[in-house]
Order: structure tokens, then C-alpha cells, then sequence
């Protein structure tokens, strides 16, 4: 007897007791249920919610690696320990060393986020009475990706479960939640802990303990830099778009991040429409900055002149508006579902997300505010689509009668 | 008499004005950042409600009704007015703490509530206690919320640092500990009494609403 034949088993002995949902959902997420449906023909397909998550995750994996190895990489290069690396596949960047911090301080943030994510989604399926969803699966890859290193374990240990029950629970588990459950989580490590979210120290494993001593290292992020109108000498943009930069876990290399997306576009799981009216937004909202700068209306002294004279492209590769634009705002549950309201939904995430990134230095992150923001609109916007289609519909309707 | 002690009893538990009757959220959200404020909240409504209502109930044969509510704002805002001089007079720094909210309580909804549903047509005595019924199930929640907030945002309560002082890293604070930021935030308040009308409903199924 395997393993399926003894998880069958114990599935069948606890049937309708409240544990059952537990067995079910380690049973049905390793294997295929023994029983089938008896009569009558069905719809087969193969995306069930099971591997539509299990198709995010995979994409999801290269950027974890990478964040692994970036990790060590930004620890042994802001201690001085290794020369920068020359390009994505230099050895200087691959290497044993960097892998060993990563996997030291990364793992530790994987097991948390889905060990409590899990807990409270099994906890509230036994006191609901339903199965366990799926829905955590890639939230708690993506939480780890989204996080500073150094982050203490128990703060995300209570944002996880703070973002799973007020984000998604209380509106009735996978499918009902209104925002994404993994930036409602970062959205409450922002506001309760900003010290350990923002700022100059948190970035890079290590300067937090370090600051004040003499071997005190800068941990700041790029976009930080900008907002504080410092220059960026020796910073390479194509360091920006490999990903050996200082930022969260998993955001940083554009490189793997487009290729993840042209993974999920290809296996039809995220909403091409989405991602690029993001990034068109966000090129908007850019020209638009620059345009003001080019018209000599904000002067060197304004506190904006740092990130508003940014080259408009070069927002895409500097924060984490890809991340978020693939692997957050395509989220089907909290984005639009129209195919007219994904571009609006899109387009506004990411105009929204620069505007915040440039106005509010204290944010220099917007990209998850305006996905939450959005979130928040997006029924209103399927709504006056659906609205849009009924009227030109019932026009079409008149004037075919008249 | 079973019946006037539900006057008192109901506001605590199923007619909660917070939770049940969604009445006098803002202040709710506004003060309870500490629980030294909405204790003295709560008392300023318990007094401002019980005389209320009793005022009310004895003038409500005589006041037209065209006018009711001008009647009724008149009387919450001498009411208040005396709350906010006493306030001045024993307790200054709480005041200017406290600021424009002790005024406001004019504005708090529960208050031209009862006034409104109750005291316009029941006798003095019955009246009273309804007042004190309902301001004290007010300040039982704003109680609850201030006493979570002040706990998890501050890591003090009442002004002591029950949890360790968080600069000279003691107690709590030695192994890593630190104050949630969040739950000094307005939002995180409505959060707490969303919670608690979560677990009031959860606890007792009639009071969730159909729709």
C-alpha cells in the first residue's frame, strides 16, 4: 500500500467528522482522488484551481532563487567581502557563498509564511465545515518575495496572520476576498512596523545590526537614493534590469520577472491585458513627470526634481512596478474581470503607482498601495463596462426596430 | 423592575450602540488610541446621555416637534459645555489631549439617537437608565478597542509601560519586540470593532442581519 492508497484510507475512516477537510486537502494536493464521478458527461479541463496556482508558483521559483543568490550577493558586496559582479551569469554573483546567506535567511521567511498561512486556512476550513482552497499557495510564495531580508520572523508571522483572516477570511475564504491577500500582508508590516519596511537599513542583510559601528553598510534601495535626490554614480542600468540591486526578496531582476511573465502569459494564467496597460500606465504617469522637468516648471531644489527627472523608462527597472504588475495586479480574483475594465484597472495601477512613487518620498514604493487602491475599484469599474455594454446594446436594439 | 434592568443590561450585550446599532463610530475610531482618553470619553457620554435623556423625557410633553431637534442640540450642548469646563478646570492637559472630540460629542450620534427613539416618549426614570444603559455599552466597546490600541501600539496602558520601556529595550522589548505602528492608525481601530462585531455575531447567530 503507498501513500495515496493509505491517505484514501484515512480519508474514508475520517469522512464527516471535522478533521476530514484536513485529509482531503493533503490527499487531493498530492494526488488525484480515487473516486470519480459515475454518471453523465462532463466538462473536462485541465486548470483546476490546484495547478492554475501550481502554474503561478513555477514562475514564481526563478525569482526566488535569484532572490536567494542576491541576498548573499548584496551582504558580501556591501561588506566589502567580493568585487561587484560583471553582468547576470558572472560567477562573482552564482556563487556557493551567496547561496548559503540566501538559503539562510530566505528559507526561514518561506517556511513562516506558509506554515501560518496554511494553519489559519486549515483552522477555518475545520470551523467552517469546507474544504481547504488553494488560495494560500502562491499568496505564501509570493509574501516571501516581497519582503526586506532582514525582516523578523514573528512580524511576519503576524502580518501573514493578520493579511489571511481581515484579507481574505472574513470575506469568505478564496474567490470572495476584495484585496489581494499578499499585499494586504506587506500593506500591514508597512504601516505597523515602517522601520522595518522602508528606510535605508533593511534592504540588505546585515545593516541593520551593523548600523551606528563602524562597520555600519548602506542597505538602501535605489528608489530611495532617487528620493532623497542623491546621485547614482556607478550603478549600471543593466545591474537594474539582471536584478543586482538592493531591494525586496524576489522584485529585483526584471530579467527573470519578464520571463515569468511571458510564462503566465503563455499558459494563458495571467492577463496580458493587465500587464500591459500597467506598464503603459506607468510609462504615462513617467512621460508626464518628465515632461513637467523638460518645461523647467520644478525647479533642482524641489524635493521632487530627484525621481521626476528619471528618465520615464527607466521607472520599470528601478522599483517593483513589473513584480507587481505581473504577479499582483493579474491576480483574477481582485482584479477586473472585463476585458475593457483590465485595461482600465491596469493602465490606472500603474500610473497611480508612480505618482505615489514620486509625490510621497516617504513611499517610495507605490506599487502596492495602488494595486489596493485598485482593488478596491475594480467592481466599479466591470460595473459602468457592463453598464456601457447593456446601453450600447440596447441602442444597437432601438434602431434595428425603429 | 425586570424590565428596566433590561433598559441597563441590553445596550451592554445584543443592543450594543456600537456594535448592533452602528451608532457613534467616529468618535470610536477618533479617541481610543489611548485608554486613558476613552475612559474619559465614556464618562463624558455616560453623564451628557443620563442627564440627556432625563431632561428631555421630562420636557417632551411641552416641546413642539417642529423644533424637537433644535430643542434637543440645545440641550446636549449646555450638557457639553459643562463636560468640557470641568474637564478644563481638574484636568487640563487631558483637555487639550482630548481637544475639539470633547465638543463633538454633541455630534455623536447615539446621543440625538436616544433622545430620539427613547426619551421623547418614556417617563424620567426609565429614560435615565436607558441613557446609562446605552453610554455605557458605548464605553465598554470604546473601552475594549482603547485598551487593545494603547496595548499593541504603544505597549502601555494608561500611561504605564506595562510591556517594558521599548528605547532602554526591557521586558518584552529585550527578545525583540516592537509596537505595532499600525494600531495607532484610524483604520486599524475600525478593524478592532470590526472584529469584535465579528466574534459578538459569531457568538450569538440571531444578531446577524439577512439581506
Amino acid at each position: 500500500m503507498g501513500l495515496k492508497q493509505n491517505l484514501h484510507n484515512l480519508k474514508e475512516k475520517y469522512k464527516g467528522t471535522k478533521m476530514a477537510p484536513a485529509f482531503n486537502a493533503i490527499h487531493t494536493f498530492l494526488y488525484l482522488p480515487n473516486e470519480t464521478t459515475h454518471n453523465g458527461t462532463h466538462i473536462k479541463a485541465a486548470d483546476d484551481l490546484k495547478r492554475t496556482m501550481n502554474t503561478v508558483i513555477m514562475a514564481l521559483v526563478p525569482c526566488l532563487i535569484f532572490g536567494m543568490f542576491n541576498a548573499g550577493y548584496q551582504h558580501h558586496l556591501a561588506l566589502g567581502a567580493i568585487e561587484s559582479a560583471n553582468g547576470f551569469f558572472d560567477t562573482l554573483f552564482w556563487s556557493w557563498n551567496n547561496l548559503v546567506i540566501g538559503l539562510w535567511k530566505v528559507l526561514p521567511l518561506v517556511i513562516v509564511s506558509y506554515g501560518v498561512g496554511l494553519l489559519i486556512e486549515f483552522i477555518f476550513a475545520i470551523i467552517n465545515k469546507h474544504e481547504v482552497e488553494e488560495g494560500y499557495l502562491v499568496t505564501g510564495m509570493l509574501v516571501p518575495l516581497i519582503v526586506p531580508i532582514d525582516i523578523p520572523l514573528w512580524m511576519l508571522a503576524v502580518a501573514v496572520a493578520f493579511g489571511v483572516v481581515i484579507g481574505k477570511e472574513v470575506f469568505g475564504g478564496t474567490g470572495m476576498n476584495i484585496l489581494n491577500p499578499a499585499l494586504t500582508i506587506r500593506a500591514f508590516l508597512f504601516f505597523a512596523y515602517p522601520t522595518w519596511m522602508s528606510g535605508d537599513k533593511v534592504w540588505v542583510h546585515g545593516a541593520v545590526e551593523r548600523a551606528g559601528t563602524p562597520d555600519a553598510i548602506s542597505g538602501e534601495t535605489l528608489l530611495g537614493a532617487y528620493a532623497q535626490n542623491t546621485s547614482l554614480a556607478g550603478i549600471d542600468y543593466w545591474d537594474m534590469f539582471w536584478g543586482l540591486i538592493p531591494g525586496s526578496v524576489g522584485e529585483t531582476s526584471k530579467f527573470l520577472i519578464i520571463i515569468g511573465a511571458l510564462f503566465l502569459i503563455f499558459t494563458k494564467i495571467g492577463s496580458w491585458r493587465i500587464i500591459l496597460s500597467t506598464i503603459v500606465g506607468a510609462l504615462v504617469m513617467g512621460l508626464i513627470f518628465n515632461g513637467v522637468v523638460d518645461a523647467g516648471w520644478i525647479g533642482e531644489s524641489s524635493k521632487f526634481y530627484g525621481l521626476m527627472s528619471v528618465p520615464f523608462w527607466q521607472h520599470l527597472i528601478i522599483g517593483s512596478i513589473l513584480f507587481g504588475a505581473v504577479y499582483m495586479a493579474t491576480d483574477p480574483v481582485t482584479a477586473s474581470q472585463t476585458n475593457k475594465g483590465k485595461w482600465i484597472y491596469g493602465f490606472l495601477i500603474g500610473f497611480i503607482s508612480i505618482m505615489i512613487r514620486v509625490f510621497n518620498p516617504a513611499y517610495p514604493e507605490g506599487v502596492f498601495l495602488a494595486i489596493l487602491l485598485m482593488n478596491v475599484f475594480a467592481p466599479t469599474i466591470d460595473h459602468y463596462v457592463v453598464q456601457g455594454n447593456v446601453k450600447r446594446r440596447m441602442k444597437r436594439l432601438k434602431t434595428k426596430t425603429a | 423592575m425586570a424590565k428596566d434592568s433590561r433598559l441597563i443590561l441590553d445596550p451592554l450585550g445584543d443592543d450594543n450602540p456600537i456594535t448592533i446599532q452602528v451608532l457613534g463610530i467616529c468618535s470610536a475610531l477618533a479617541i481610543t488610541a489611548e485608554l486613558k482618553a476613552s475612559i474619559v470619553m465614556s464618562i463624558s457620554v455616560i453623564f451628557v446621555l443620563g442627564v440627556g435623556n432625563v431632561v428631555i423625557s421630562l420636557i417632551r410633553n411641552i416641546i413642539p416637534s417642529k423644533i424637537r431637534i433644535i430643542v434637543q442640540l440645545t440641550v446636549v450642548a449646555a450638557l457639553v459645555i459643562i463636560v468640557d469646563q470641568v474637564l478644563k478646570a481638574y484636568s487640563y492637559q487631558l483637555s487639550k489631549e482630548l481637544g475639539a472630540f470633547i465638543g463633538l460629542i454633541i455630534t455623536n450620534c447615539i446621543i440625538m439617537g436616544r433622545f430620539e427613539a427613547f426619551a421623547l416618549g418614556n417617563g424620567p426614570w426609565r429614560s435615565f437608565l436607558d441613557g446609562i444603559g446605552n453610554a455605557l455599552g458605548y464605553g465598554v466597546i470604546l473601552i475594549i478597542v482603547g485598551f487593545f490600541r494603547e496595548l499593541l501600539g504603544s505597549g502601555t496602558l494608561l500611561g504605564f509601560k506595562v510591556l517594558g520601556d521599548p528605547i532602554a529595550k526591557t521586558g518584552l522589548y529585550s527578545i525583540g519586540y516592537e509596537n505595532n505602528g499600525f494600531m495607532l492608525l484610524a483604520p486599524m481601530a475600525l478593524i478592532v470593532v470590526g472584529i469584535i462585531i465579528w466574534v459578538q455575531r459569531s457568538k450569538n447567530p440571531a444578531l446577524i442581519e439577512d439581506h
